[in-house]
Parts: C-alpha cells; structure tokens; sequence
C-alpha cells in the first residue's frame, strides 16, 4: 500500500474500523508528568456507534484525540481503516484527517462570523471543493437536518441543539468514515440531547462508518451499538449492547 | 477558505476597526510626516529652482545654497575665463529689511539678476514685465511678497505700488511666482547693479556665479574644471567652489541632515508611526488570533494545513493593511491639498513616498501575522477537545 493510500484510508477492507494496540501517552515530563493512556488497547468496528465512557480524567479525550489524529501518542499502534497513524508523518496525518474524519465538539465550535451554510461548506472547501459546490451541498445537508431556510444565518441566532445540529452537518458533510464526537450533548438539556443522539444514529452510523463518542452523561447510554469503559488510563471493560447502561441511567 | 478568513476578519467588528484605525494613523503620521520634512527639506533649496543654472560658483568655504560668503567682482572674470565655461554672470543674494506701511519691518531675500541679460530671473511672471526690473529702482516680487508686505495697506501690492527696502524707494515692476524659501522670507528680484545700491556697501559684495558649461563640456566636468584653474582647496580656503545644480542640491541636503535637528525631530516621528503602526496592528491582530485560537483548531483538526491557516492569517493582516494605507495616505492627500494653497506647512510628496509607505505597512502586517502564523504552528488541533 502506498503512502497515498494510507492517507487515504484506503486499506484492505475489515470489519474493524479502528485498531488501538497498547498505546501511550504522558503529559509533562518528571514529577510533573501525567500519564495519560497507560497502555490502552481499544477496537471500534464499521457501521458501529460506540460510546467511550468513564469518569473525569480517565483519559477518554485523550484516546479521542489520538485516534482522530489530533495528538501524538508516545507508543502503541493505531490503525483506522487498515491506515497505521503511527507510521504517517504530520503532514500525511494532516491528510487522512482532512478525508475521513468528523468532528463533533462539546461546545460545536462553530465559527461565529459565518453563516450556517459557510460554517458546514468549511470541511468541503478544505478538501478541495469550489465554494458554489460546498455551499450547495452544505445547504442540502441542513435542510436534511431541520435547518432549511436558514443557511443564511448566524449561529448565535440558534438555540444549542440546532448549533450542534449544524456542528453535525459540518461533520459529514465530506462523507468522512470517521466521526468522532466529543461530549456532543452535555452542553444540552436533556430533551434536546436525545434528539441530538438520534439523529446521530440516523445519519451518522452507516455500514462503512464508525461512530465513537466519548461522554458522561448516562442518558445517552442508550444509544450505544456497544460501550468501552476507561478507568485511569485503561480500558476496564467493554460492554456489547448498552443494556447495563440503560438500567444504570434509569436509576 | 479566502473569502472565510476575511468573513472571520470582517465578523470581528471591533478588531476590525481596531486594525485598520492603528494601520490608517501609522500610514498617515508616516507619509504626512514625511511629506511635511521634504515640502521642508525643498524649501531650503529654493534658490536653485528660483533662479535656474547649470552651474554655481560660490567662496571656496559655502557648503549649501543658502550660505552666502561674499567674493570679489573680479570673480566673474576669472570664471568666465575658464575653458568649458561658455558665460558666466554676477549674482547678488543678501537679506535685507523692508519697511511696511504701518511701520513695522519684514526681512526679504533680494536676488540681484545680470543687468544684461537677467540670468537667475523668475520663471513664472503672475503679472508686469520682466524686462521693467532694469527701470531705477524697479523690483520684481513674489507673492509672498505681495502677502507679507501688504501689512497695512488698503489693498495688497501692485504694479506701480512702491515701499522701502533698506531706506530706499521701490517700486514694483512685476509680481512673480516664486518657491518658497527656508527662512520664509519673500523673494524680491532686481538688477544687479540695482542690488548692490539696496544692500549695505561691505568689502565684496558678488555673492554668486552663474555659469553655463560650453558645449562639449557636462557641468560636472566644466564645474570641476573652474575649481581647478581657480586654485580651489576647501581646507585652505582658496580659489572658488563650482557645484553643479544637482552637487548643490544635495550638498544642501546634506547640511541640513548633519548640521540641524531637523531630520532627527522628523525621524522621531515617523519612527513613532512605524513603531505605533507595529504596537497596535501587532497587538491587536495578535488579540484576534489568541481568541479565534479554538477556531482555528477546529480548521485545523478538520485537515486545514499550517500553510493554508498561515495564507489565511496573511490575507487577513495585508487587507487591512491596504485599506489602513489606503485611508492614511488618502487623508495625507488631502491635507495636502488643503495647505498647498497655503504654502503652510511645507508639503511635497514624491511618488516614492507613497511607495516607501506601502512597502512599510506591508512590513508591520506581516509582522503582525507572523505572530499569529507562529501561535497557529504550534496549535495543537486536540486543543478543540479541551472544554
């Protein structure tokens, strides 16, 4: 496979999305330093939606970040898509992340100088298309989403859940097989937040996609395909099917 | 992503104006400045426009045009008689005192022109004849003249209007445009010979040579050839000093430049421009990017490469930079055109200052961004996924 390809993502077809082999990383150096992933061995399968869970400091955003080839891991092995991160340059992890990955923010980091539609066109025109052509399919994208008519506005005229709304059409607008979501719906009330996990199911989680999503809050448990649990640094368990989690929120 | 950075640019209103305002004050406190010190610097050789020669012999220890060191009139004769001189004539140049007609006195620049053929004579007549200058007691004056010695006269001077030059009637042939000189004082053309019965009798009163170099002969080597044959030695001080027009004029410049704190008063203020343009564009660009940090990660986690981030942050600081230069030189212009008519203060702008000052803006907004392209590098995209 070329180097190309790796970039790409286009490695031989797997049932396994994305592939974490005893991956490291520490923050700060001597006495200072925060060791962050300890070893942490993690799979996440295609057309799966899976939920990173586990409380403050565990290291879930870490792993979020390293598998989205936003920060560099000390050591370990991570493939997504048959790509081995470890084995790209910056430049060629800059690629891959421009072509497959999605983001969702806790806070929808949507830019607030631009209109709905230019804020959801950005991922397109990034990787390469004109702006009448992003811009039109970033309009279609809302309208699909509940925004139509309003790709003219600012964000701050929208209420949380349709900002994470439009967050989410910019995150697969450019069709990325990876979408990572941080903390998408503790920013929302709880009505608004359900609303957002559904549709994330809808669109998101397609056969030749991978859905991870790293949050606390337990009402969203539910809508997990499967779960994995960190604790200090480490996986603890993995959890097929989310019914545990259902109880739990219940209670 | 251009017409996005700009949007991000525009969005942020009060930076916005923040940047271009900072931006418009150093461009027009740099050029206005600027235009101001050379309109100043030209002031001081307006003698060389005034009177127009190829070539200029003064005493072997005058540095610049405005220095008059007063040579024998047998000097003339010793010029002419140089190989590569084609003519030479006298010219007379003192200040002296006017007397107005409430009394008061105004000093004024008499420049005493070859009674023959009036080498040296003004190039614009507003009004009268230049050929009445050798009338008795006939003057040519400008209007600044016309201006500062009306001072108590039920209407400005005019032909056939007379006044007072040192005790001795003058009578006003004919008013002429004339440049400004340094000290401000009004130019006042008569005849040699006339001059000389103005001025107070001292030892020597030839103030200056005319010359034309013969042809065959540049100036600079018909110049070089008066020094020569006249024994010149600026250490001994003998012979006679010939300068071409362009020797003079920076000669001039020059003195000004090492012997006033002229140039070291204007430097100070165009380099507050430059270092106020830095201060504010760099602070506040830098201000726009520390709060559009979060951002510019999220470009930058969506695969936004430095290059493109660094281009964008580039494009953001050069158009305010074109449009704080475009308001700053603009208003320069204007008050440009509102004190030319004036002549206060002096203002002269040379196409390359707008140039120079283009090129200096550019400078501070690349500066500016460098700051910010700098942050962005070492931006970490998982700063996104940090609350």
């Amino acid at each position: 496979m070329t180097n190309e390809d790796h970039a790409n993502g286009n490695g031989s077809a797997r049932a396994l999305a994305v592939h974490v082999r005893g991956v490291t990383k520490t923050f700060g150096k001597g006495d200072a330093a925060t060791h962050a992933l300890k070893g942490v061995d993690f799979d996440a399968r295609l057309g799966e939606m899976l939920l990173i869970v586990g409380p403050s400091g565990c290291g879930k955003t870490t792993l979020l970040s390293v598998i989205a080839g936003t920060l560099e891991f000390d050591g370990g092995e991570i493939d997504v898509f048959g790509c081995a991160l470890h084995g790209l340059r910056p430049r060629e992890v800059t690629e891959f992340r421009k072509r497959n990955v999605g983001f969702i923010f806790q806070q929808f980091n949507l830019i607030p100088t631009l209109s709905l539609i230019e804020n959801v066109s950005v991922p397109l025109i990034i990787n390469g298309s004109s702006r009448r052509a992003a811009e039109k399919e970033a309009g279609a994208l809302l309208d699909e989403l509940g925004l139509a008519g309003r790709g003219r506005e600012s964000p701050l005229n929208l209420s949380g859940g349709q900002q994470q709304r439009v967050a989410i059409a910019r995150a697969l607008v450019h069709q990325p097989r990876l979408v990572i979501c941080d903390e998408p719906t503790s920013a929302l009330d709880k009505e608004t937040g359900q609303h957002i996990m559904e549709l994330l199911r809808r669109v998101a989680r397609k056969p030749d996609r991978c859905v991870i999503v790293v949050t606390h809050d337990s009402r969203v448990f539910k809508y997990a395909d499967r779960m994995t649990e960190m604790e200090d640094g480490r996986v603890e368990r993995v959890h097929e099917g989310s019914s545990h989690y259902k109880e739990d929120a219940e209670h | 992503m251009y017409h996005i950075a700009l949007k991000m640019l525009i969005g942020d209103r009060a930076k916005y104006i923040m940047l271009i305002g900072g931006l418009t004050f150093a461009a027009l406190l740099m050029t206005q400045q600027c235009a101001v010190f050379f309109g100043l610097l030209s002031w001081t050789t307006s003698h060389l426009r005034n009177m127009r020669a190829a070539i200029w012999v003064v005493d072997a220890k005058v540095e610049q045009v405005n220095e008059v060191k007063a040579m024998r009139d047998t000097d003339v004769s010793r010029v002419r008689s140089v190989a590569g001189v084609a003519w030479a004539v006298p010219l007379q140049a003192s200040i002296l005192q006017s007397k107005l007609s409430d009394g008061n006195f105004k000093p004024i620049m008499i420049i005493g022109l070859d009674n023959t053929t009036l080498v040296g004579r003004p190039s614009r007549m507003l009004a009268g004849r230049l050929e009445d200058v050798r009338l008795p007691n006939s003057v040519i004056i400008d209007d600044l003249a016309v201006q500062r010695l009306s001072v108590g006269r039920a209407r400005p001077l005019h032909i056939g209007d007379t006044f007072e030059i040192n005790d001795k009637e003058a009578r006003v042939v004919g008013i002429c445009k004339a440049d400004r000189h340094f000290f401000g004082y009004p130019y006042v053309f008569t005849t040699y010979d006339q001059a000389l019965q103005f001025a107070p009798k001292t030892r020597k009163m030839l103030s200056l040579v005319l010359a034309e170099p013969a042809p065959g002969w540049t100036a600079a080597r018909a110049a070089r050839q008066i020094e020569k044959e006249t024994g010149f030695s600026q250490s001994r001080g003998t012979g006679l000093r010939a300068f071409t027009e362009e020797e003079f004029f920076w000669s001039t410049i020059w003195w000004y430049f090492r012997n006033t704190g002229i140039p070291a008063s204007f430097g100070t203020t165009i380099l507050l421009g430059f270092l106020v343009g830095i201060a504010v564009c760099g602070q506040t660009f830098y201000s726009f990017v520390l709060e559009n940090l979060k951002n510019l990660g999220a470009l930058k986690a969506m695969g936004a490469s430095n290059g493109l981030l660094s281009r964008m942050l580039l494009l953001q600081a050069l158009t305010v930079g074109v449009i704080g230069y475009g308001i700053g030189v603009g208003l320069t212009v204007l008050f440009g055109l509102l004190v030319l008519d004036k002549g206060m203060p002096p203002f002269l702008m040379p196409w390359q200052l707008p140039v120079a000052t283009f090129v200096v803006i550019l400078l501070i907004c690349v500066l500016a961004a460098l700051l910010g392209i700098r942050k962005v590098w070492q931006l970490e995209p998982a700063i996104v996924f940090r609350g």
